[in-house]
């Protein structure tokens, strides 16, 4: 089994409005096709760390590894490159572009990959909306959706572009149990089936009972690091 | 930029979702173009009105024979007295003629040279007007008709009869029109003039001159330069003056100057005589660009605003947009366009607004007793304004726009994304 994500002793100040030791030596590994959960008190750090996992926080100290490539000190183009391609990411809270519709904003990131015809993106798209149960409002504005609605686009467009990593910052939050169960057996068959890797923030404990492994974050300390059985 | 059809798309939802904004931007733009391009049709019209009043009918060069006193008196010739201090008390112009004693040579040589568009004669001759008991005094000046036409648009100071007429029969005359009008005469009416040697002739009226300048048009007429000279009593060599037009005005000064030296004459050029003409013309042009650039700049600012405001409404879509692997460039060229269109169809509107009200302009009727010719406002449609407006709404919008797109790329998504 190959390392899909490593990091090796990754520290983070915040240093307004106090100095403040965010995240302690962080080191942590995940393989192709796990399925990992971080859980945590509010405010130990773990949107903070999955910021940094992600590469959209370059400011830390420490190696992030993705796919066997390291990442820190690259340049911006280059993250958002492989942000674009490697990383699929869902927020806490449902992040969409309001004024396109479902369908094109889980087009967008195919698009910017360019490396599919827009006729493919779009069947693509529509084949993750369907997984997710909201083909039928594909072509409404995303703005017009409902919360749980709206997590679950963001999902789709996570997955658009096939990448080797989904990390999720509480994307189950806004679900009722249905759905949520619906999400997690979704998440589950990719990783058995295409081997995805994914890294799931949740403070749902029967979420993260199911999942491969759980971190279990307090303080910006990594706890404990169990296998669930 | 191979993302350009992408970041285009994104960039024309955004700007249909603020559909009111992106109008009120754009309008900014339109009528600050629109104002540029009708103040300098309008201006620049009105210059060549004024050059066309002034510049068009006075000749480059005048050549003529200026009665003075001779510069070197024969004591100063004499031997004896060459290193004296010579003081000679109430010295008197010699008896001479008003006639450039070699003008007919001199005229075939100006015509030869070819820096000079046309060269005509004239015989200018002081006369009274009389009709009935009335007695005007005046100026007749002998021309070449044809040649007045063809260099400095005589054609269109004839308002009444015809210009040709004093072509066609020897004792035909264009009064000037407040010649005409003191004495109640109209074209056909028979008027006397006297010479200064007391000759009586008998003319008949072809035709009313009007230049638009009172002190013209009160004193002087025009005949044929053989009428003229018969009214001086004189022959077919007696001419007054030479006026010439050049193909390039610059050429005038050191001209002039050439001619008076070589052939013993005065020569008066253009810009001796109106020097303070060019500064009027330069100075309306300089007020109406900076009216316009002023207008573009609060246009200018109206989108800088708007843009502002613009990104500051989608600071979600940046960090969403950069959070899924767009690039900062991808952002700051999707406001950049942003600008770059409402700068475009602003523009073009305020082409369109400019070229309508333009065409407003030129068919609003100006009647004024000064420029007879003159029937309606003059507007000069000149290409050039409507490219330089659109060059230079593109460029301020682009201003506009870059310095909230580099804002833009800037943004830090994970600020965003916390913020929430
Ligand atoms: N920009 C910032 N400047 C200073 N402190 C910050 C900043 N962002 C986060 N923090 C602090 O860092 C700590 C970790 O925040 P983080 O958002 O990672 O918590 P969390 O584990 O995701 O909590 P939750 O479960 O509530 O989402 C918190 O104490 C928070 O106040
Ligand atoms: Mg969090």
């Amino acid at each position: 089994m190959s390392l899909i994500l490593e990091t090796k002793d990754i520290n983070k100040y915040f240093k307004h409005p106090v100095p403040f030791h965010v995240l302690k030596d962080i080191s942590i590994q995940l393989n192709e096709g796990e399925f990992v959960s971080i859980m945590g008190k509010s405010g130990c750090g773990k949107s903070t760390l999955l910021y940094i996992l992600s590469t959209m926080d370059t400011d830390y100290s420490g190696e992030l590894y993705i796919d066997g490539n390291k990442l820190t000190g690259l340049p911006p183009k280059n993250l958002a490159r492989v942000r674009n391609e490697s990383i699929g990411f869902v927020f806490q809270f449902h992040y969409l572009l309001p004024e396109f519709t479902v369908l094109r904003n889980v087009m967008l990131p195919a698009l910017k990959l360019g490396k599919k015809s827009k006729a493919e993106i779009k069947k693509d798209a529509y084949e993750k909306l369907d997984m997710l149960g909201i083909k039928d409002q594909a072509l409404k504005k995303a703005a017009m959706l409902s919360g749980g609605q709206k997590q679950r686009v963001s999902i789709a467009r996570a997955l658009i572009n096939n990448p080797k990593i989904i990390m999720g910052d509480e994307p189950t939050g806004n679900l009722d149990s249905k759905n949520s169960n619906n999400v997690f057996n979704i998440f589950k068959q990719l990783s058995h089936e295409q081997n995805l890797s994914l890294l799931i923030v949740t403070h749902d404990l029967d979420f993260a009972k199911k999942t491969d492994r759980i971190i279990e974050m307090e303080d910006g300390f990594i706890l404990s690091e169990m296998a669930v059985l | 930029m191979n993302d350009f059809p992408l970041i285009f798309e994104i960039t024309r939802t955004h700007l249909m979702s603020r559909f009111k904004q992106t109008v009120v931007a754009a309008l900014g733009v339109t009528f600050g173009i629109g104002t540029f391009i009708i103040m300098m049709s309008f201006m620049t019209g009105l210059n060549g009105l004024l050059d066309g009043l002034i510049l068009n009918r006075t000749p480059h060069i005048q050549i003529y024979n200026e009665i003075k006193p001779s510069a070197s008196q024969p004591i100063d010739r004499a031997a004896q007295y060459k290193n004296s201090f010579n003081v000679v008390h109430a010295i008197k112009p010699k008896n001479s003629q008003e006639r450039i004693h070699n003008a007919i040579p001199l005229l075939a040589q100006l015509k030869q040279n070819e820096k000079v568009k046309g060269a005509t004669p004239q015989t200018v001759s002081k006369v009274f007007y009389l009709a009935g008991s009335n007695k005007l005094n005046g100026v007749i000046n002998g021309i070449q008709v044809e040649e007045e036409i063809r260099l400095f648009n005589f054609e269109d100071y004839i308002t009444e009869g015809e210009s040709k007429s004093i072509l066609k029969r020897k004792n035909s005359i264009l009064l000037g029109a407040g010649i005409a009008h003191k004495l109640s005469l109209s074209v056909g009416d028979k008027i006397q003039v006297s010479s200064a040697n007391g000759g009586i002739f008998p003319l008949i009226i072809g035709g009313i001159f009007q230049s638009g300048l009172a002190e013209v048009d009160n004193i002087q007429s025009y005949v044929n330069i053989k009428t003229a000279q018969q009214i001086l009593g004189e022959g077919s060599h007696y001419i007054s003056h030479i006026h010439v037009k050049l193909w390039d005005i610059k050429d005038a000064v050191p001209m002039a100057e050439k001619i008076s030296t070589q052939y013993n004459v005065s020569a008066l050029d253009i810009e001796t005589a109106n020097a303070q003409f060019e500064t009027g013309s330069d100075i309306r042009n300089l007020i109406s660009y900076a009216v316009s650039i002023t207008l573009l700049i609060v246009a200018g600012f109206g989108i800088y605003n708007i843009l502002n405001m613009f990104i500051y409404e989608k600071m979600n879509d940046i960090a969403i947009l950069k959070a899924t692997g767009f690039m900062g460039t991808d952002v700051k060229w999707m406001f950049i366009s942003q600008a770059l269109i409402i700068g475009l169809i602003g523009g073009i509107l305020g082409l369109v607004l400019g070229f309508g009200v333009s065409v407003l302009i030129d068919h609003a009727p100006f009647n004024t007793e000064a420029l007879p010719t003159i029937k309606t406002y003059p507007v000069n449609f000149n290409p050039a304004f409507y490219i330089i407006g659109i060059v230079f709404a593109l460029i301020s919008t682009f201003l506009a726009g870059y310095f909230p797109a580099k804002k833009a790329q800037r943004i830090d998504p994970v600020e965003i994304i916390r913020g929430q």
